[in-house]
């Protein structure tokens, strides 16, 4: 039988004390569901905490309160089942590209051959066939992360987290990426939590769009996109309807960001 | 002027540029060679002019005679080579030993932080003691022979390696370990994946230093109390005022530093190949 919900945050506090000693307080009730399949992007102000909350869903952080779940089980730790892509490069420079894509299995204990295999198929389908043998420092940032992607979808994550994963990127690359992501989620069936500060690439990828509230986050809105899809991410931002959205999702967050600035010079 | 011309103005200074950079580079090495000319030959003369006093500062000449006789007829306590062979013999042992005992104690000690907080005030205290006067304590514990120089030289390569092996296990990128557990890396696995590879650049670095400090470990011990080795041969020289073999021997000891220097150089090209080229200017 299938869970109900992929990821869940309930009234999940996370709090840090800062070297001067203070309690500093990342996330208070934070309540977040994420169904099976569904891709979920959070933005928020700056430092709000939106990286926090992947790192207390991928089980390298812990909670200070409330319960954060996979598929209805508390998460304990590195869970299996899922992939995380991070804000910087995080691809191992010493190993060529071929290496970087099989790391995953190897880790896991696939036999090198048939992790090989794997990696070739997976280096094919995000289009970097013939840089097998290149090292990280030898690619643009896009194929940086191109093998990023690659490195973690071969694990086959039922749940994937990405923190700002295409912020470096210029603007015709990120583009490219987008619709790359939109792809291979589609094909991997994979929940989603999509970290970033970008409305319209929220908008552009998303099922639904959860904003955030200034330090300490909590969720002040989650706006459905009912966007059709496939979406096309050159054009769609030109549709009316995304321009809708973007109006209503920009008013809600710009209010957050203002409050944000304010506590900041008080 | 055309615009036809304009390419071949563009070539001629690209073709200009690598000319001046192949005559500055010949330039270089005539002015090294000059230096070391002016240098050798203004000692060799200001002992013939009676300006150095040969006694106290040797003669380049008579360095090499001195050379030449070690190599033809043997130093006074022994063929040369031999002596060149027990100290580098020495020198070896203790580099390979105390650069394998300070790549472990690092990495444990990195990747432990109960462990480096309790040892990490035992290692500032043993780091802080003059590790050459631990020579004599070696010498009365372990005799005269190979054991006690080689126990120097590990002392001395030991807190150089073990400090940049710690150092680089520390710096290593968070974010790669944190990518590296999420791919499903175990504690080992992240130890040997991601650990060992960020810090091999730091532990390379460290040994090119502590080769020079295991041949200092060596003729010190040898300097202290010996049978043989390079350290025996200048304390004999200068025990008979023979400043020609204590030059001699520092020469033959520079050969041998710069021979290993050019093998750690070697290695370390080979093992850190995924690195971005650093720009070739220089040798």
């Amino acid at each position: 039988m299938s869970a109900a919900t992929a990821v869940a945050l309930k009234n999940v506090a996370r709090r840090f004390v800062t070297p001067s000693g203070d309690v500093l307080s990342a996330l208070e009730n934070f309540d977040l569901a994420i169904a099976p399949g569904e891709f979920c992007a959070i933005v928020g102000p700056t430092g709000c905490g939106k990286s926090t909350t992947l790192g207390l869903v991928s089980g390298l952080a812990q909670p200070q309160g409330g319960s954060v779940t996979l598929f209805d089980a508390p998460v304990t730790g590195v869970d299996r089942r899922v992939g995380f892509v991070f804000q910087q490069d995080a691809v191992f420079p010493w190993r060529d590209v071929l290496g970087n894509v099989m790391a995953g299995p190897l880790f896991r204990g696939v036999p090198r051959a048939k992790a090989e295999a794997e990696a070739r198929d997976w280096i094919a389908r995000v289009g970097l066939t013939g840089f097998e043998h290149h090292h990280p420092h030898q690619l643009s940032g896009g194929m940086r992360k191109r093998v990023a992607l690659a490195q973690t979808f071969i694990n086959k994550p039922e749940v994937l987290l990405m923190d700002e994963p295409f912020s470096a990127l210029d603007v015709q690359t990120r583009e490219l990426m987008q619709e790359e992501l939109l792809t291979l989620w589609t094909q991997s069936g994979a929940a989603v939590l999509f970290v970033t500060h970008d409305l319209d690439e929220a908008i552009l990828l998303a099922d639904r769009v959860a904003v955030l509230t200034t330090r300490p986050a909590r969720v002040k809105s989650v706006h459905t996109i009912d966007l059709p899809r496939p979406r096309n991410i050159g054009t769609l931002r030109y549709d009316e309807r995304f321009v809708a959205i973007a109006r209503r999702l920009s008013d809600d967050l710009r209010d957050e960001v203002l409050r944000a600035r304010r506590e900041a010079m008080a | 002027m055309t615009d036809a011309t304009a390419p071949l103005a563009t070539e001629g200074r690209i073709e200009s540029l690598a000319e001046r950079q192949r005559r500055r580079w010949r330039m270089i090495i005539a002015l090294r060679i000059i230096v070391f000319v002016l240098f050798v030959g203004g000692w060799e003369l200001g002992v013939r002019a009676g300006l150095l006093d040969s006694f106290f500062f040797g003669q380049p000449s008579a360095i090499i005679d001195k050379l030449i006789d070690w190599i033809h007829n043997g130093t006074s306590i022994g063929p040369l080579w031999k002596q060149v062979w027990v100290t580098i013999y020495e020198a070896g042992a203790g580099f390979v030993i105390g650069s394998v005992l300070g790549v472990l104690c690092g990495i444990t000690l990195g990747r432990n932080q109960l462990l480096s907080d309790v040892f990490s005030i035992y290692i500032k205290i043993a780091n802080s003691i003059p590790r050459i006067v631990m020579g004599s304590i070696f010498i009365v514990a372990l005799g005269l022979g190979s054991p006690s120089k080689i126990a120097l030289a590990v002392v001395m390569v030991f807190f150089v390696v073990f400090g940049n092996a710690f150092q680089g296990v520390r710096e290593a990128d968070k974010n790669l370990i944190a990518n590296a557990r999420i791919l499903g890396a175990s504690d080992w696995q992240v130890t040997r994946a991601v650990i060992l590879p960020s810090a091999l650049s730091w532990i390379l670095a460290s040994l090119h230093v502590s080769f020079g400090f295991a041949l200092i470990g060596a003729i010190v011990g040898e300097f202290l109390g010996a049978r043989e080795g390079m350290g025996l041969l200048i304390a004999s020289a200068q025990g008979s005022f023979d400043s020609n073999g204590v030059f001699a021997a520092m020469i033959v000891i520079a050969v041998v530093a710069l021979c290993a220097e050019w093998i750690l150089t070697t290695i370390e090209k080979r093992l850190l190949t995924w690195r971005p080229e650093v720009s070739a200017a220089g040798e």
